[in-house]
């Protein structure tokens, strides 16, 4: 029998149709929306006089522009509101499940998918927002759309595809203290560019991979279209059910032992190729930073920003670009750099494990009086156990604020802005240009990074700020 | 939304000799605020485009008036990042038909050929060559065939060929999107979700 990666059985097992020299017309289990990129999806089927053809395989919620203060209260900004209205519009119409703003279940689409068990192994899953690569950690092939494919899954429950090229990812050994799966995700992409892995889709493997919680996973797998890949999986293992056990969504009984006899037979057959494989160590990978303005221009905390040599032509350019935009030059070292603002939040960073670990860091200490430190739950069961587990006490005493849940500062679609020229060390997984704001400079870390630099206020290793 | 039918497009172009342009830089999130299609043209490059003020930067090249045309011819790994696909719609509502790069992020692509603009990848050293001709004078034309998959620079008849697969060509040719095909066989949609 031909030997087959995971990525294949799972995406074969949805292809309803293959177009002859065009693209496969591909069958989507799960469909997550929002309100920034469904709305227009929702008028053209209006106008196309034709309905949503599957309403109970989309779920809702809205989290890109939301506020992060006075949830409970109407919105201020005008055309946020319209957004937030016109999906509950949207979704009392055509019966679709919407997990509200104030709500048990609301939060960032990302985090609230996998809390809620509606992501499982073997499924495919799409949103128009492309960190939907998150939900690949629990073995699904997970991509984002744009919004006519949207309103192809909203009118069809199929997208045309073509199936991407493969590739494989492993990293084996142990990580030192101090590395988190961030920075794993950051050193890949740094090695790889923030454009090498573009075509393809991406399994992530090895001991290292194995080892990482499913929080932590998911912070690989968000990352993976930050390196131009489509979206990134790890096959599920017991880790995988272990977390899915007892979920809301996930099945019960006698659906479930069926379900997890199926789950174990997502992997990659022994031999099977991919188009493409890298391997890493991870004993070679540090705390890593940015110090540019895509995400993989990223070196260890305790590096230096690359000099200019073997660089020419527009690469060249492009890349005194960044730097200029970033107020840094090349060659000089990236510690002791000064810092405005900490965000610990976004679908890659903002989960209980996350803000376990700051609070855990933070314990006992003050962050740095030139720093304004926001902390923002991927959602409100994040902030619900934040509470009852008494991290928000702690953060709060080390003068961190604590926000309501949403995407916030990772795209600055609402007031959380950082102002132009300040510089954010930043959980989230982007540092373009204005990405936090008109003129913001963002360097992206790990969680445990962000709660070293709060507390030195500038640039710095967590290794020696926290020694135990 | 069907679009306009696009077979052959001679026109003017606007350099922009940047790598990596994200989807952030041609749509800033914060114009992402509207629930209908139209008028984003005005956000393209917002931030590049405009100062905090909202006064126009001089250096920036589309408020530069030398320059003016249907085709974009951008640095390589051109629409990087966020599927927003109102990236697409701020080029096509700007009056860009076509993008012009040696390497197009995934997403950005698709998107692209899913509303009519059509993203033409080419060698880095055409695309290097057509930077610049387009940027030393103004009044150069690039005629962009989909028919026989062909980009030419029209001064010296240079040009190269590109992909684009026999579905996507026949959709652009004739203004057709995937809902058109993916409604038109939703019996075997339904037959294949029976068992799912
Ligand atoms: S947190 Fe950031 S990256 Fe994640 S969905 Fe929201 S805006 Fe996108």
């Amino acid at each position: 029998m031909e030997k087959t990666t995971l990525f294949d059985k799972i995406w074969d097992a949805h292809v309803v149709k293959s177009v002859p020299a065009g693209p496969d017309v591909f069958f989507i289990d799960k469909h997550f929306i929002h309100e920034v990129t469904s709305p227009v999806a929702f008028l053209n089927l209006e106008k196309r006089g034709i309905g949503v053809k599957n309403p109970s395989r989309t779920v809702a919620t809205p989290d890109h522009n939301v506020p992060t203060v006075d949830q409970d209260k109407t919105i201020k900004d005008k055309l946020s509101r319209m957004q937030v209205e016109r999906l509950r519009e949207n979704c009392a119409k055509h019966g679709i499940e919407l997990h509200d703003l104030g709500s048990a279940h609301h939060g960032i689409v990302h985090v609230i998918g996998p809390e809620l068990g509606i992501t499982q192994p073997g499924m495919t899953i799409v949103c128009g927002d492309s960190h939907t690569s998150t939900h690949g950690a629990f073995g699904a092939i997970a991509f984002g759309i744009g919004t006519s494919e949207v309103e192809m899954v909203l009118a069809t429950q199929c997208i045309m595809q073509s199936k991407a090229k493969k590739m494989k990812i492993s990293i084996d050994g142990v990580a030192g203290k101090g590395v988190t799966s961030k920075d794993l995700i950051l050193y890949v992409i740094a090695q790889i560019s923030a454009a090498g892995a573009t075509g393809y889709f991406v399994e992530y493997a090895g001991s290292a991979i194995r080892s990482l919680s499913m929080e932590a996973r998911m912070t690989v797998c968000n990352m993976s279209i930050e390196m131009g890949a489509r979206g990134g999986l790890i096959a599920p293992d017991e880790t995988t059910f272990e977390y899915l056990k007892g979920k809301d969504y996930a099945p019960k009984g006698e659906d479930w032992d069926k379900a997890v006899a199926y789950w174990k037979t997502l992997k990659t057959d022994e031999g099977a190729v991919f188009d493409k494989e890298y391997h890493f160590d991870a004993a070679d990978i540090e705390p890593m930073i940015t110090y540019g303005t895509n995400p993989g221009m990223g070196i260890k905390v305790k590096g230096n920003i690359p000099t200019t040599e073997g660089m020419e032509g527009s690469n060249k350019t492009s890349y005194l670009k960044s730097l200029a935009y970033m107020g840094f030059e090349p060659g000089e070292a990236i510690k002791g750099k000064k810092v405005d603002f900490v965000f610990v939040g976004s679908c890659t960073n903002g989960r209980i494990e996350d803000i376990r670990s700051v609070a855990e860091y933070v314990k006992g200490h003050k962050k740095a009086d030139n720093i304004t430190a926001w902390i923002v739950p991927g959602s409100r069961e994040v902030e619900k156990m934040a509470h009852e587990e008494g991290l928000v006490k702690i953060l709060e005493e080390a003068g961190f604020e604590l926000r309501q849940p949403g995407c916030s500062a990772c795209l600055a679609m609402n007031d959380d802005k950082i102002p132009s020229g300040k510089y954010a060390v930043s959980t989230s997984n982007r540092n373009f240009e204005g990405r936090q704001g008109p003129g913001a400079r963002t360097m992206l870390a790990s969680p445990l990074t962000v709660a070293a630099v709060a507390i030195a206020g500038v640039i710095c290793d967590p290794r020696e700020v926290f020694q135990n | 939304m069907a679009y306009d039918k696009f077979t052959v497009l001679t026109s003017t172009a606007v350099p922009l000799p940047t790598d990596n342009v994200d989807t952030d830089q041609i749509i800033p999130a914060r114009f992402l605020k509207a629930t209908e299609r139209e008028g984003f043209g005005d956000n393209l490059f917002r931030d590049w485009r405009y100062d905090v003020e909202g006064n126009p930067k001089k250096d920036f090249v589309l408020n530069d008036p030398t320059y003016s045309g249907k085709i974009l011819v951008s640095g390589r790994n051109f629409g990087s990042g966020s599927s927003r696909e109102h990236a697409v719609w701020a080029l096509y509502d700007y009056g860009f038909r076509c993008v012009v790069s040696s390497f197009f992020a995934d997403i950005f692509k698709n998107n692209c050929l899913n509303i009519g603009v059509l993203p033409v990848t080419v060698s880095p050293e055409f695309s290097d060559k057509l930077m610049d001709a387009v940027t030393a004078n103004p009044a150069e034309t690039i005629t962009v065939d989909i028919p026989s998959q062909k980009i030419t620079l029209d001064s010296t008849g240079e040009s190269e060929s590109f992909d684009i697969n026999e579905y996507k060509k026949d959709n652009m040719q004739n203004g057709f999107d995937d809902i058109d095909y993916l409604l038109s066989m939703s019996d075997e949609i339904e037959a294949f979700a029976a068992d799912k």
